[in-house]
């Protein structure tokens, strides 16, 4: 019990203190996973719209495939993208192997499927109300699609988010890919793995309550951003 | 926009910066916290950034191999010399040396304390099979470990024997959860913030010495590789400066490490 109250005290500290170290590998995890959720959601949302929209033969089997995939293990696609970018695999010579870059691919594969699942289940309700509609104005699939997406912004704001949410708290792969390395790939939950593995519980907690705080943060400040559940919207 | 542009300019960032080069270095190496010391000194001397992959030496030579890295600083002769051999480094440098130590639970029920060697340590563990943490991740004091147990000439198996598959520092968490013994280098050891009811119990036996050793990556495999910055590490890992500042590393006044460096061979 003691430990967890070191912790947070800690925690408190490093943020009052504004610690140099602190900040840098806080950013480094923004940076990593924003970008990676941006990345994500620009392939991942137009997909689920498609999925909801176009008739296809094997439309339910990708569906299912793409609900499995929201479960692909980290360490997986870790060790697979690892393989894939190291000097000895096929895109060896990028020299991408323990680069913020690597862990950005990294997380993209890891929470597209994610995305893409939430945003379809969105977009396929929307659609069943939109439907006579668009068919009735004789939209094209381009239009259709940019419709449901705008019109499906807040839910897919959340789709994104559950993305982020999977992605900033994620260690098993950015670990292989990244290195952790001091000043170059280190972020909050590496830091975390690093210092429990150095017995210093205090500071891996101190960091683990800091990443809580960010991620709350970060979706307080999107709710912020797209007003919603706010007077008069949806 | 902005976050792409951000990343952007933190990739072109990277590309510009100062020379960098990676070295893969063992858990035990930068628990000790020794890195945290060297790496600002040969900044300021050199103006090298040295990245450090902190992996065991198992995979700190598969990424010497690989060529994802520009040098190895590990510590298993064996492993070390094979990988010389097979033409991924071109040359072994012996750097400094530490020593590995018996950890287990203060009151002792092993009387390991007593032994008369690293072996008879292991022999009195097994006898009355007390539970023993194993590293189990092919790192260089996990093989110290095995091979410690070869020459007791002890079988291990059974309950009592625990490989944990993990790095030096949560190997350490796992046995002082479990009250367990352990082989662990001194200076992760001395290091280490959750010692709990675990305590040093042996050491001195030649045995366990532990030698740590400097490999540059061979260019002519991978011609990425900076040797001109791995040569520059390498005199500057070996150079007074560094004997000084390696010999002078110590924790709660107990001198870490002792530098040995000699002309390459």
């Amino acid at each position: 019990m003691t430990e967890i109250w070191e912790g947070l005290v800690a925690g408190f500290w490093l943020v009052v203190t504004l610690d140099a170290d602190l900040v840098e590998i806080t950013l480094r995890s923004l940076q990593v996973t924003l970008s990676a959720v941006v990345i994500a959601s620009v392939i991942a949302l137009p997909l689920g719209a498609f999925l909801a929209i176009r008739r296809f033969r094997h439309r339910r089997a990708t569906i299912a495939l793409l609900n499995a995939l929201m479960g692909l293990p980290p360490v997986v696609v870790g060790l697979i993208v690892y393989l894939l970018l190291s000097r000895s695999g096929p895109f060896g010579v990028f020299g991408l192997l323990f680069t913020p870059t690597a862990m950005i691919i990294a997380q993209v594969i890891i929470i597209t499927p994610l995305i893409a699942s939430i945003a379809h289940q969105a977009i396929r309700d929307i659609w069943a109300e939109y439907h006579d509609l668009l068919i009735s104005l004789s939209t094209t699939k381009r239009q259709r699609i940019a419709t449901l997406l705008w019109d499906g912004r807040r839910a897919l704001i959340t789709a994104s988010l559950a993305g982020f949410g999977r992605g900033i708290g994620e260690v098993g792969a950015i670990m292989i890919v990244g290195g952790n390395i001091d000043n170059a790939t280190r972020v909050l939950t590496t830091a975390i793995a690093l210092e429990t593995g150095k017995g210093d519980f205090a500071l891996a907690l101190g960091l683990g309550f800091i990443l809580i705080g960010l991620a709350i943060a970060v979706n307080f400040a999107i709710h912020a951003i797209g007003q919603t559940e706010s007077e008069g919207k949806w | 926009m902005i976050r792409i542009m951000t990343v952007l300019f933190s990739l072109m960032g990277s590309m510009a910066m100062a020379d960098s080069l990676k070295l893969a270095v063992t858990t035990s190496f930068h628990n000790s916290g020794l890195s945290d010391i060297l790496l600002p000194a040969i900044k300021a001397d050199i103006d090298l950034d040295v990245q450090l992959l902190v992996v065991g030496t198992g995979q700190a030579l598969r990424l010497g191999e690989a060529g994802d890295v520009d040098a190895i600083l590990v510590h298993s002769r064996a492993a070390e010399d094979a990988f010389v051999a097979g033409g991924y480094g071109t040359h072994r440098r012996e750097v400094m040396y530490n020593d590995f130590v018996f950890i287990g639970p203060a009151a002792d029920p092993a009387t390991i304390a007593d032994a008369e060697s690293a072996a008879d340590a292991l022999a009195r563990i097994a006898m009355v099979e007390a539970v023993f943490v194993s590293r189990g991740d092919d790192s260089g004091t996990h093989k110290k470990e095995l091979s410690l147990w070869d020459g007791a000439g002890v079988s291990r198996g059974g309950d009592w024997y625990r490989p944990v598959g993990a790095g030096m520092g949560a190997a350490l968490n796992t046995a002082s959860a479990m009250d367990a013994y352990i082989l662990a280098d001194r200076a992760s050891w001395l290091n280490f913030g959750n010692k709990a009811g675990l305590d040093l119990l042996f050491a001195g036996d030649p045995a366990l010495f532990n030698q740590y050793a400097y490999i540059p990556v061979n260019p002519a495999l991978h011609d990425h590789v900076k040797s001109d910055l791995t040569q520059q590490l390498e005199d500057w890992l070996t150079s007074p400066r560094a004997a000084d500042l390696i010999d002078s590393y110590t924790i709660n006044g107990e001198t870490l490490f002792t530098f040995n460096a000699t002309n390459p061979s």
